[in-house]
């Protein structure tokens, strides 16, 4: 797992998360899930590459279950982008960087 | 585009193949670069546990037997890039691997890009991935605990992915279109053994129920054609592998299954790129033959290099 992107719980999922200003990526994640990994790669990438445009957050689905359940998660790695509380996009497996940014660029204005 | 300086050999993926390619060639004093998409290891690090690779009487975590590998390929000079390799285009020298970042120059040649996991080809697969349905059971397997799934294939993935599976599931349903499965014996022994496991034979998946999460499947009997429901939860997918060949079709010869054909010293129909591990043809799709081609692999480009000064 990531240790460079800042976690989100099931505690502070609606601070964090859906009462953000900007755009929020969370990455759902598991120690157990090679994939994860890579995909953590890229979301670490694009915390940097993208800081002034959204806010990236790592949640780990073994230490927070509800927030994974609530939005029907069933397969990790998974990317859900949030804007103004509302879930605009899911992303899900491991796939390449240019698509997540094109599907984060969608969403931004 | 950003060019670095030419190397001797570019190996185009960082699993098993690409590693061990690496580890000859560094020690072969070749100036080697690894281009690796993702991380280094390989789609092995997806299973759970290694129990055949020679040498380890006790099996071994894929991650520990990758990291290994990695740091021996290091150790010998190798340089891992992060970068997915686009296309081999010939220059006056040898050959240009274009990848995402940057052009990497190279005396020779060896793809070792691996497979990945093939799609069932339904129509609702798409929509219902991360949704219950599945292609890593190591990943998604905690999401499933006392629930029903299902497990489609009969090779030694499908066995593996069932019995771990049974680990979480309340009922592991594997559903095999024939009557016996393909997969090594010791893993039918385990599976059979398993009173949570229910081998589904003769059967296909002619589609997946739920609109927002698998809810269930449609099963069609591959002997009488009669058509039943199957209440499941997830469905894991693993129904063999795809070569990811796609960036080179153009240039190599590929077999039918978009497998690279290579001859007996691993080359390629194009001189001085060599093919190694699970896109080459023929391949058994094994950590021990991919590291073992990756090693002739590495051989053959040391003589090609010394041929051609």
């Amino acid at each position: 797992m990531s240790d460079n992107i800042p976690s989100v719980t099931d505690a502070d999922f609606e601070a964090e998360v859906l009462r953000s200003s900007l755009p929020v990526l969370v990455d759902f994640s598991a120690a157990w899930c090679m994939p994860c990994k890579a995909v953590g790669v890229i979301a670490a990438d694009l915390a940097v590459e993208m800081k002034d445009k959204i806010i990236v957050r790592l949640m780990d689905v073994d230490a927070s279950p509800k927030t994974p359940a609530k939005y029907g998660i069933r397969g990790i790695p998974t990317l859900l982008l949030f804007k103004g509380g509302e879930l605009k996009e899911s992303i899900v497996g491991a796939v390449s960087k240019e698509k997540i940014v094109g599907l984060i660029a969608k969403h931004l204005s | 585009m950003n060019a670095v300086p030419r190397s001797d050999v570019v190996i185009i993926g960082a699993g098993p193949a690409g590693l061990s390619a690496a580890i000859y060639a560094g020690r072969a004093r070749l100036s080697t670069v690894v281009l690796e998409k993702a991380l280094p290891g390989g789609q092995i690090l997806i299973t759970d546990w290694i129990e055949n690779y020679p040498g380890f009487p006790d099996g071994v975590a894929p991650a520990v037997l990758m990291e290994g590998f990695e740091k021996q390929a290091v150790h010998f000079g190798a340089k891992i890039v992060t970068d997915e390799a686009r296309e081999i285009v010939p220059d006056p020298v040898g050959w240009i691997v274009r990848g995402g970042k940057a052009d990497y120059p190279a005396r020779a040649v060896i793809i070792a890009v691996g497979a990945r996991y093939r799609r069932l080809g339904l129509a609702e697969e798409d929509r219902l991935t991360g949704r219950g349905v599945s292609y890593c059971a190591t990943c998604d397997a905690p999401f499933f605990r006392g629930r029903a799934v299902a497990v489609v294939g009969g090779g030694d993935t499908a066995l593996m992915e069932a019995v771990y599976l049974a680990k979480y599931a309340s009922r592991v349903h594997l559903i095999h279109r024939r009557d016996r499965l393909r997969g090594t014996k010791i893993l039918q022994e385990r599976l059979f053994a398993d009173p949570k496991i229910t081998v589904e034979w003769s059967a296909v998946i002619d589609q997946i129920l739920g609109r927002d999460r698998v809810e269930g499947l449609v099963l069609r009997d591959t002997n009488d054609g009669s058509v039943r429901e199957l209440a499941v939860e997830g469905l894991f997918v693993s129904v063999g592998m795809d070569p990811q060949s796609e960036f080179v079709r153009e240039l190599l010869d590929l077999n039918e299954w978009k497998e690279i054909r290579v001859d007996g010293r691993l080359a390629t129909s194009r001189p001085g790129i060599f093919a190694a591990g699970d896109v080459i043809d023929a391949a058994p799709h094994q950590v021990a033959t991919a590291a073992g081609t990756g090693v002739a692999a590495a051989l053959s480009v040391v003589e090609y290099l010394s041929k051609t000064g």
